[in-house]
């Protein structure tokens, strides 16, 4: 079932890019949708780090603040000290998001307040942090060394970096979800707490490392969007974090826990991205864009919601006799 | 013949034994005890902070939310939430503007405001109960589509054309200078409350917040009480939408931007708790009043919004998570 | 009825397992005291008792769910203690529960895996290594599942499949099954059998809990007996019958136990006919009259809750009449049953009976509110004079009348629910398993109310799955089978055995 409705989901994808590049073909060039792509690098990054919260049936509104904050913190670093090697730059800005997403986690999985709530207090306090720290001052690229500037500028096989840098942290996550225990535990966790309690599974020791996980995420978006627009103060991406959730529920990641992948978020990203980018091209108002995305995540959710099974319990030997023909299920 | 015994009878008190620990730990004890903190605080700070008049102009500012917060709080108390209230209220004032600019009188912007923010309270309720759709979810989507709507619409414009009597209500006062969007929240306080506390719905709102399986069982219409709510919640929205355009005197697409966040902040500051079944109204007036206040001393002093947020922000946490460190130090002692 | 020969019976080995004087105990109640109990390699033992007589508590402490208050749990002569359910496994025992305890959205292969899972090189998940290994489990039990198949695509035999193969991925040397074909057919049901043969020959020990005597006949080498939280035998079902087992579970002969009054039957309250739903029960039809008590005898899974509650409308039926005095009603909400005068006390009580958040006072008035709200407003005098009045009659036992319901025991709380139920004064009340999981003295008090009730009047429907219950208190008994009902008997008029084969579906014997 999921993967018919990530195929349906990118079939439809296409579809928008097809009927956009009708109307205007220069959207389908490939400068284009290179373009589309490396716009919806942070989307894409930042859905794969509330993905991982989701499944745990926790939500992280805190994730477009840790990102403005600590793209804050980088550029004022790199503005007091420009001869700081932007390796360094981009170890601090993943260490002080992680700082950041640590915070949320430890107050969730060290006290038990609920995620929505401990998120919705660093989210104003994070936010409120970038005012206080850079004096209620704007950086912008001239205020930026060039080093700094040039990291979402480089390209590598035609690509920009940001979109390698996608790549290689959907490629971390791929794995981790994948192919570790502690990745599988997340699933584990969002899908049956009491059954993972009893394998042993510590939905604490899970939460914090997802938090921390998301914070270390948004903070390195922070550094590449501060560089990227070349702008740093209280209020970039504001609002990005119900923009991020919207791209996870469109991917089919439940916000009941349990359910979700790379792939999904991918997609989720991908289709947000797409209509964003191809609105203008198609002289379509900017101004749509938010209708469209709230209409596109009402689809979504009410898509999600058919496809789960619904009906009575099978207690009838002819209703069991029938569901239990379904492929793939051997007769045991 | 039996061999089970007679049932003994026991003895059962009538109520539970009140002792004074049990009131000053509830939460509207403490919420009252930062009221005069944050009171004593800022009139130390602000010399101008104790003038009366100046203290009823201060509800000014949040006398709208306080209303938006009423609705919402019921609705987390029956474990759903709203987050397009501020949405809603960019489109209900945006219908206002332009039915205003068509020539309707006072009145009539606030049965077009009711009717909106109704209809799409009515339109979350429906997917929400209808097709069991998890609330947190479905708002984020209307919340887009809604504010979109108004975006479209309006563009980068802005609607200024509105009568007189709706600025001299939204702006004004009735007696003794009490502002009008203030006395209309108290006395919304005290109907929202008496029905919470006193009455059947009330107590069924609540049920169906603390075990909404057994709500239902015990012949609960739950479906029915939920989508009211969420009608409710569009209907206070669009009264307040028609308070606050009449304050502000102009609609734009980014009226009430971010107000749906600083709602739930108040309920939950009002000792509503996020899973549902518990709360009280007073509570949540008098979160109403500890951060409104708090907010109109800071921004005495010039302190920048933004900053008044990290204030609110940490408030929330230290809030929630202060019971339970206290609780574990004190099991830890023992 | 049956009886085994003794051709088979072992010689005694070192235990597996073995309790004794162990003691759990909850708040207003003790669970179990003093148990002894003792399993042996290549034995199937089963634990057999009434319902709450503490069998489920037992296992739990098996399963490292609970801890002991006191006593020794000793494995393989060595003492343990679990404060985990991955210490139990690790000791070598595992549980197949009631309710399959799973992760629906993952395979069979990661869940028979999950927290002990094969890794290779640098920590990494060796998917192809858990894949074979769940193929090979798979193949020792003769099934054809994949082992990639996501769980929530299972039947319920599947998912006990998937469960034991879990058990044996533990390499449990106890296997521990808790009413294991409740919701089987009877082909899965053979097959299960077949499976818990084979564990017997590896040498592992079987624990398990029935009410099925058959199965317990034939599946069990020894038993051991629970009533009231405490051992009262144990021996090889070699040498017991049946009828000796279940005096020795319920203590007492069944006469003695069931204050059931002779009611003076009135006028038909309710007809019932041709009820049905889709996929949970088909036809299900009778009449009640006044002061008559119907009891609803059948496995867990049958459908009679489902039934009830159809009748009540939480659910639509596809067709089917119902009346009332003779008068056709349409019950389409809980509300309108509620008008026409019939009540539910549902079966489970923590999630569909209990606030349990709320106080008594709270709970008893829920179904009923409009009555003490005459002008609009709540009357809290009211409420109280109410909530005294029946906690009163049902003996309700607690500190006040605002005492918070989590508080409370379950024989407790179960009095509140169904004092909830008697304020919105029905004249047909519907007992779902109302004495499931609450202590002997609870019980008491429930069944002699239920007869006060009959004689007072009120058409009351009794639906449970305990067999001395079911016949000491009813007038008449329908049993129900996978949807359908299969059997009617007059009190009286039928013995144990013939209503448990309805129940499971055996051909019934000629006189045994």
């Amino acid at each position: 079932m999921n993967a018919r409705r990530e195929i349906l989901l990118a079939v439809i994808i296409l579809a928008l890019i097809v009927g956009v590049g009708i109307r205007a073909p220069a959207f389908v060039a490939l400068s284009s949708l290179l373009g589309v792509l490396t716009d919806t690098s942070f989307l894409f990054m930042l859905a794969l780090a509330q993905m991982a919260v989701l499944l745990t049936r926790g939500i992280d509104l805190s994730v477009a603040a840790n990102l403005a904050l600590t793209g804050m913190v980088v550029a004022l670093v790199n503005h007091a000290a420009p001869g700081v090697p932007i390796a360094a730059i981009v170890v601090l800005a993943i260490a002080f998001g992680a700082a950041l997403g640590l915070v949320n986690g430890a107050l969730i999985a060290g006290l038990g307040i609920p995620p929505i709530v401990v998120t919705l207090g660093t989210l104003a306090v994070y936010r409120g942090m970038i005012f206080i720290i850079a004096h209620g001052a704007w950086l912008t690229s001239k205020d930026m060394s060039a080093a700094f500037l040039s990291v979402p500028k480089a390209e590598f096989l035609g690509f920009s970096s940001l979109v390698w840098i996608a790549a290689a942290v959907a490629l971390a996550f791929w794995i981790y979800l994948n192919h570790t225990l502690a990745g599988r535990a997340l699933y584990a966790v969002g899908g049956n707490p009491v059954a993972a309690r009893y394998c042993g599974i510590d939905l604490g020791r899970q939460q914090l490392t997802v938090y921390t996980l998301a914070g270390a995420v948004s903070g390195l978006c922070g550094y590449l969007w501060v560089s990227r627009y070349g702008i740093a103060y209280s209020d970039i991406a504001l609002g990005y974090e119900l923009t991020v959730i919207a791209a996870c529920v469109i991917g089919g990641v439940s916000i009941a826990g349990g359910v979700g992948s790379v792939s999904g978020a991918l997609l989720g990203a991908l289709f947000l991205g797409v209509i964003v980018n191809a609105l203008p091209v198609i002289n379509v108002s900017p101004f749509w864009q938010m209708a469209i995305s709230g209409a596109v995540i009402l689809a979504a959710v009410i898509v999600n919601s058919r496809t789960e099974r619904r009906g009575g319990k099978l207690i009838l030997p002819e209703a069991r006799r029938s569901a239990a023909a379904v492929p793939g299920v051997a007769r045991s | 013949m039996s061999e089970v015994a007679a049932p003994t009878r026991y003895q059962v008190a009538d109520h539970a034994p009140r002792t004074l620990s049990d009131f000053l730990l509830r939460w509207e004890t403490i919420l009252v005890g930062l009221l005069i903190l944050t009171i004593v605080v800022n009139a130390i700070l602000t010399p101008y902070f104790l003038d009366v008049g100046n203290l009823l102009d201060a509800t000014f500012n949040f006398s709208e939310k306080a209303m938006i917060a009423l609705a919402m709080a019921l609705l987390i108390i029956v474990r759903d939430i709203d987050l397009s209230v501020a949405a809603i209220v960019a489109l209900v004032s945006l219908t206002m503007g332009l039915t205003a600019k068509a020539g309707a009188d006072t009145g009539m912007l606030l049965v077009v405001a009711l009717g909106v923010g109704a209809a799409c309270g009515a339109v979350n309720g429906a997917l929400v109960t209808g097709l069991a759709l998890p609330s947190i979810v479905v708002t984020i989507g209307t919340m887009s589509l809604f504010r979109g709507i108004a975006q479209v619409v309006l563009g980068d414009q802005a609607l200024t054309e509105y009568p007189d009597a709706l600025l001299s209500i939204g702006q004004g006062y009735i007696g003794a200078g009490v502002p009008v969007s203030f006395a209309v929240f108290l006395l919304l306080a005290l109907c929202v409350g008496f029905v919470m506390h006193k009455t059947p719905l009330g107590r069924r709102i609540f049920a169906i917040g603390a075990n909404p399986d057994a709500s239902r069982f015990s012949g609960i219409p739950v479906a029915r009480i939920r989508f009211g709510l969420f009608v409710l919640s569009g209907l206070l929205a669009g009264l307040a939408a028609w308070f606050l355009t009449g304050r502000i005197g102009s609609t734009r697409p980014n009226i009430a931007q971010g107000w749906e966040l600083e709602v739930v902040t108040v309920v939950i500051l009002g000792g509503v708790s996020i899973a549902g079944g518990s709360g009280t109204i007073p509570g949540v007036v008098l979160a109403v009043f500890v951060l409104g206040l708090t907010t109109f001393g800071m921004s005495l002093m010039n302190v920048p919004g933004i900053v008044i947020n990290v204030l609110l922000g940490l408030l929330l946490i230290v809030v929630l998570a202060a019971p339970i460190v206290i609780r574990r130090w004190m099991a830890f002692r023992r | 009825m049956t009886t085994r020969t003794a051709e088979t019976t072992v010689a005694p080995k070192s235990p597996v397992l073995s309790l004794s004087n162990v003691s759990k105990t909850f708040p207003g109640v003790r669970a179990l005291h003093d148990v002894r109990l003792v399993l042996h390699e290549g034995e199937t033992t089963a634990l057999i008792g009434e319902n709450g007589a503490g069998k489920s508590t037992l296992v739990k402490i098996l399963t490292g769910i609970y801890t002991p208050d006191g006593g020794v749990v000793e494995v393989n002569g060595k003492p343990v203690s679990f404060r985990s359910p991955r210490d139990a496994w690790a000791a070598g025992i595992a549980a197949i529960h009631q309710e399959t305890v799973m992760f629906d959205e993952l395979t069979i292969a990661e869940n028979i895996f999950m927290g002990h899972a094969p890794t290779g090189q640098m920590g990494r998940l060796d998917w192809r290594a858990m894949n074979e290994r769940t193929r090979a489990l798979l193949d020792t039990l003769e099934s054809d599942l994949e082992p990639t198949t996501p769980v929530k695509r299972l039947g319920v035999a599947q998912k006990h499949m998937v469960e034991i193969a879990r058990a044996l991925s533990h390499d449990a040397r106890v296997v521990i099954m808790d009413e294991p074909t409740a919701a089987l057919s009877a082909h899965e049901i053979e097959d299960l059998y077949g499976i818990v043969d084979r564990l017997k020959k590896d040498g592992r020990a079987i624990l398990f809990i029935s009410h099925k005597f058959d199965e317990i006949f034939r599946l069990a080498d020894r038993w051991s007996c629970l009533r009231d939280g405490e051992y009262v035998g144990d021996g090889l079902i070699a040498e017991t019958t049946e009828r000796k087992l279940v005096s020795l579970m319920v203590g007492r002969t069944i006469e003695h136990v069931f204050p059931k009054r002779e009611a003076k039957l009135g006028a038909t309250a309710l007809e019932v006919a041709d009820l049905s739903n889709p996929t949970e029960f088909d036809a299900v039809g009778f009449s009640l009259r006044y002061g008559e008590i119907l009891g609803v005898y059948g496995l867990v899974g049958a459908g009679r809750s489902e039934a009830m509650q159809c009748l009540f409308g939480l659910t639509p039926s596809s067709r089917g009449e119902v009346r009332i005095e003779g008068a056709k009603v349409e019950l389409t909400s809980p509300a309108k049953a509620v008008a026409a005068g019939i009540s539910y006390v549902p079966e489970d009580r923590q999630v569909q009976g209990a606030v349990l958040p709320f106080g008594v006072r709270e709970n008893m008035t829920l179904a009923s509110l409009a009555r003490y709200s005459p002008s609009g407003v709540l009357s809290p005098a009211r409420e109280l004079a109410e909530t005294r009045r029946l906690g009163t009659r049902l003996a309700v036992k607690a500190a006040n009348w605002d005492q918070a319901l989590n508080e409370l025991s379950g024989g407790n709380q179960q009095k509140v629910v169904i004092g909830k139920w008697l304020a919105t004064n029905p004249r047909i009340l519907i007992l779902d398993e109302p004495t499931k999981g609450i202590d002997i003295g609870s019980k008491a008090a429930v069944h002699e109310f239920m007869s006060e009730l009959a004689q007072e009047g009120l058409a009351v429907i009794l639906v449970s799955s305990e067999l001395p219950e079911v016949m000491g208190m009813s007038d008449s008994i329908l049993v129900m089978r996978e949807g359908r009902i299969t059997a009617r008997f007059e009190r009286g008029k039928a013995t144990p055995e013939m209503i448990v084969r309805a129940a499971s579906g055996l051909a019934q014997e000629a006189a045994a």
